[in-house]
């Protein structure tokens, strides 16, 4: 009969999920060690699988349990203080207990699991403590609690019936047949389960019928969680137990709900799903159609579908704090390990999301947490010295904003030093130096979701065993969420991530590109621009080739959707319609031909055809019946920005024969004539400012020539003259090269300043002269590299022995090329 | 030539459906046949291997539909004449082949089935099994899991 396989079962799932709420309780009971509602509560949890346990013939988990239980309720009379030690115990004690449980999950029994480890350092932890019978003190703590709040009458009716099946579990006796189904559905109890719910019915009436009458008044314990979570409170172990502390609310809240299988919800969801298409086709038509009949008839089609989808929705929905609920222990457990004291807190513990994606949100957030914990908050002692509280704060945030659920990771730390991080990503060969100059400190943030890139110095037990950011976000976007990271030195960092409410239907824009429909998620959309083709004209403009838009003062860099998709667009009057897409932290505009419309699109899953295209996430079914394909912005982005990803490979293959000149070559250079016909090229990245400077400024300071530059003396050095080259002498205002490093500057006057190019295909040559580093040929022309530090050291010689300790060599040019 | 083992596996007996395609008759087994339609809109695929002619909406189920002439390396259809659409169920999901018309389902018996004849060019030899000698004509043995994996 598998009657006593359900029983077994009901018991696993309420295990767990009381288990969970254990770990919460007792890190909370660490901050408020006198708390003897929580210490109840704990002791309640641990009683009921002791009982169900040992009627259920699982003896070691019963042994487990029973040793903790002593402990608890010494705990609870104050026979005992709670040590962290103590603390510890009871969470080691948690983790056996869960262990066999999942032995007893996957074989039906208690496998090999050791328990006598566990048993001993309770005892051990209970210490010399005489051993009190649990039983007898246990009934104390509930007796004087609260006198009376209530019992309406009807309820006590309808109690008699239903108590039986919640109480049943632990009661030892008579009722030992009870299933243990109770706190989220006594009523799916009574309906699904009657046959298991029954028999204790009739056996326990006679039995509980008094102790359920003198249980309902005492309801003064903390109920302030839901139903679904709130711990076994309820085992009216006659003489032991503390007296069924469970009242009237509770059970009423878990009267009004009834479990539902989620493959039902799913079912339900996409049968909605395709109401919603319906609803669009029909909604779409009628439009065309002069019946007011009709059109009002499709009109509260309309509205029924939007509440049904909405109402099925929230089916799915649950709170955050379903996953919330794991992390103080995390956070605990990490914290001691590190040697870091830090508090969580928690806010919009209540935010809801589908249970699908709250699922698939558990191990990045739990990986967030454990980087903040482990990289981001520093130890005590540096937080004191940095002038902080010594207990860092981690902070877990959930909201809805815009249709999309915000979640954010913040601690107090040290903050990510985009410097560092610049550094290592050098290091690994992720970037190259150029890029890394070109890069504001937001973007170099945003390497660490680069494959291949840890800051972890070192491979701890926590963090840096190769599951990267870059693994959180491929997690993140698989659910069409968004990930984003923020960082102020010094004052902490904050992940963001943004989830779509649910996977099953999005809001969405359709666009139009070359007579085809697509739809990007509405998710990374930022804004929508047209330009008539006036405008477009003038606003469009072009960078080396790649167009751009100045949006409000910034350059946005376009994608045309045609381009990307090998199509030839349909408009040729000239408008130009831009869907601003954000992707990673950065944001590009998509060309498309016409935008049509925003929609609540299904997403239907493609075959395995076009997911290798790479570029489509999915594709639905619109209003007409047509099939749209739904681009995948993170996938475009990547793609459109490819340019990016195959300097990076280059400048990875150069990282495997790095030799210096490799390095060289790679520089963006200023080019700039000295007179005579003579070029030279010197290293953008040593370059801080180009300026203008009337030559009658030029004072002399012995035999140098200075000037004088924002409220400082800056030192001359004439390019012409340095390297023998006779420009003309008599020009009314100098073309100035400001280089500066630590604090000190100089200026290298050169004829005219030419161009900015990238030294990437120049051929090289070592031919060369005094002051040259050597040749290389830069649009078409020969060009001399100057040898930047001797330049400035003959305009300044104690340059390179200013303050700064360690020698700092013009970034980028190698020091073994600097001894010419 | 193919092993005589292989020709074994291949050549069972049972009922084919059977479709025209530039000319030649061709069939694939009945019990992989979900339905089969009359010429739907599509929408096209950019950058999606030739072989996919796009997107077909089947009663709100989106299925991709392989242009079985590109596949054979036949030349393309006519421009007046509109394709049938074959919806085979594999491994439970619907993939849908364009072909030129539908004919019958035919019973075919093993002692009927040859090897491809090895003039058979290298893209159709691939994705066909072999042919059934029928009367008046042969039947060539579509393998429907490889014709689709485009």
């Amino acid at each position: 009969m598998d009657g006593l396989d359900d029983i077994v079962e009901e018991f696993l799932v309420e295990s767990h999920e009381n288990l969970d709420q254990l770990d919460s309780d007792l890190v909370a009971l660490e901050q408020d060690p006198d708390s003897r509602e929580r210490l109840s509560s704990i002791f309640r949890t641990i009683h009921t699988i002791k009982g169900t346990s040992g009627f259920l013939a699982f003896n070691r988990l019963e042994e487990v349990t029973h040793v903790g239980e002593n402990m608890l309720s010494r705990l609870r009379d104050g026979e005992l203080a709670l040590t962290p030690a103590r603390t510890s115990v009871l969470l080691q004690m948690v983790d056996t207990v869960r262990s066999l449980l999942t032995s007893i999950e996957s074989s039906g029994g208690e496998g090999s699991v050791d328990v006598s480890a566990v048993v001993a350092s309770i005892t051990a932890a209970m210490d010399d403590v005489p051993a009190a019978p649990a039983p007898a003190a246990a009934a104390e703590p509930a007796a004087p609690e609260a006198p009376a709040t209530k019992a309406p009458a009807a309820r006590k009716a309808s109690a008699a019936k239903k108590a039986p099946a919640k109480k049943a579990p632990a009661a030892k006796a008579p009722a030992k047949k009870a299933t243990t189904r109770k706190a989220a559905a006594p009523r799916a109890a009574a309906v699904v389960e009657t046959p298991v719910a029954e028999a204790p019915v009739v056996d326990l009436n006679p039995v509980l019928g008094d102790p359920i009458e003198d249980d309902n008044p005492t309801m003064s314990e903390p109920v302030e969680e839901p139903a679904t979570q709130e711990p076994a409170a309820e085992h009216a172990e006659g003489e032991s137990a503390p007296v069924d502390q469970n009242g009237q609310p509770r059970r009423a809240v878990a009267d009004s709900t009834i479990r539902v299988d989620v493959d039902l919800l799913d079912e339900l969801m996409l049968l909605v799903g395709e109401l919603v298409l319906t609803r669009n086709q029909i909604v779409q038509n009628v439009a065309r159609q002069t019946d007011t009949d009709l059109i009002r008839a499709s009109q509260r089609l309309n509205l029924i579908a939007s509440e049904l989808q909405e109402g099925v929705m929230k089916t799915r929905m649950q709170p955050i704090d379903h996953i919330w609920s794991k992390l103080p222990r995390v956070v605990r457990d990490l914290g001691l390990q590190c040697g870091k004291n830090v508090r969580l807190e928690m806010e919009g513990r209540e935010t809801e999301l589908d249970k699908t994606l709250l699922e698939a949100v558990k191990d990045p957030l739990t990986h967030l947490v454990r980087n903040s914990v482990d990289h981001g908050i520093e130890a005590p002692e540096d937080r004191k010295k940095a002038g902080k509280h010594a207990e860092g704060v981690l902070t877990l945030r959930a909201r809805h904003e815009s249709g999309q659920v915000v979640v954010e990771v913040a601690d107090d730390g040290a903050g990510i030093d985009p410097a560092k991080l610049g550094a290592k990503a050098l290091q690994r060969g992720l970037v190259t130096a150029a890029q890394l100059d070109r890069m504001g400190p937001q973007d170099i943030l945003q390497l660490i979701f680069l494959p291949g890139f840890s800051t972890a110095a070192a491979v701890t037990n926590v963090s840096g065993r190769g599951v990267g950011m870059d693994v959180v976000k491929t997690n993140i976007e698989a659910i069409g969420g968004t990930i984003e990271v923020e960082s102020e030195a010094g004052a902490g960092t904050v992940c963001r991530l943004r989830i779509p409410l649910t996977l099953a239907i999005v809001p969405a824009l359709t666009v139009e590109c070359a007579g085809d429909r697509y739809a990007i998620p509405q998710i990374s959309l930022q804004e929508l621009v047209s330009l008539d083709a006036e405008k477009a004209v003038n606003a469009v403009e072009e960078v080396g080739g790649a167009q751009v838009y100045r949006l409000r003062g910034e350059l946005l860099p376009l994608v045309r959707l045609t381009d990307v998709l090998g199509l030839t667009s349909e408009r040729h009057d000239g408008h130009v319609v831009i869907a601003v897409l954000r992707s990673e932290g950065r944001r590009f505009g998509l060309v498309v031909d016409r935008v049509i419309n925003t929609e609540e699109i299904v997403v239907k899953a493609v075959g395995g055809q076009l997911k290798a295209i790479g570029l489509y996430s999915g594709a639905t079914v619109l209003g007409d019946g047509t099939v749209a394909l739904i681009l995948d912005v993170q996938a475009l982005a990547r793609r459109a920005l490819r340019t990016e990803t195959t300097e990076r490979q280059d400048s990875q293959n150069a990282a495997a024969h790095a030799t210096a000149a490799s390095e060289t070559e790679r520089q963006r250079m200023l080019l700039a004539a000295i007179g005579g016909g003579r070029r030279v090229a010197i290293p953008l990245d040593t370059v801080t400012r180009l300026e203008q400077v009337r030559a009658d400024a030029v004072e002399k300071v012995g035999n140098r020539e200075v000037v004088q530059y924002r409220g400082a003396i800056l030192p001359i050095v004439r390019l012409d003259r340095h390297l023998g080259a006779y420009g003309e002498t008599d020009r009314e205002v100098l073309e100035v090269i400001v280089y500066a490093d630590h604090g000190r500057s100089v200026a290298i006057v050169v004829e005219e300043i030419l161009d900015i190019v990238d030294g990437e295909a120049a051929v090289r040559s070592d031919i060369d002269d005094l002051g040259l580093l050597g040749s290389a040929v830069l649009g078409d022309k020969v060009t001399e590299l100057l040898d930047v530090r001797a330049a400035i050291l003959a305009a300044d010689p104690a340059f390179y022995n200013a303050p700064a300790p360690s020698a700092t060599t013009p970034q980028g040019v190698p020091t073994s090329l600097l001894e010419v | 030539m193919t092993a005589p083992t292989d020709i074994k596996a291949a050549a069972t007996s049972g009922q084919l459906a059977t479709f025209r395609l530039d000319g030649d008759l061709y069939g694939i087994e009945v019990e992989h046949v979900q339905e089969v339609l009359k010429s739907q809109g599509l929408t096209r695929v950019p950058l999606a291997p030739a072989a996919v002619a796009g997107l077909i909406n089947l009663r709100g189920q989106v299925v991709t539909a392989i242009e079985l002439r590109e596949r054979l390396g036949r030349p393309p259809r006519p421009e007046d004449t509109d394709a049938v659409v074959i919806v085979v169920r594999l491994h439970g999901e619907a993939v849908s082949l364009l072909v030129d018309s539908i004919a019958d389902v035919v019973d075919v018996d093993a002692s009927d089935f040859e090897a491809p004849p090895d003039t058979l060019e290298g893209q159709a030899r691939d994705l066909i099994r072999g042919a059934y000698k029928l009367d008046g004509q042969l039947l060539l043995a579509l393998d429907v899991q490889k014709a689709v994996s485009a």
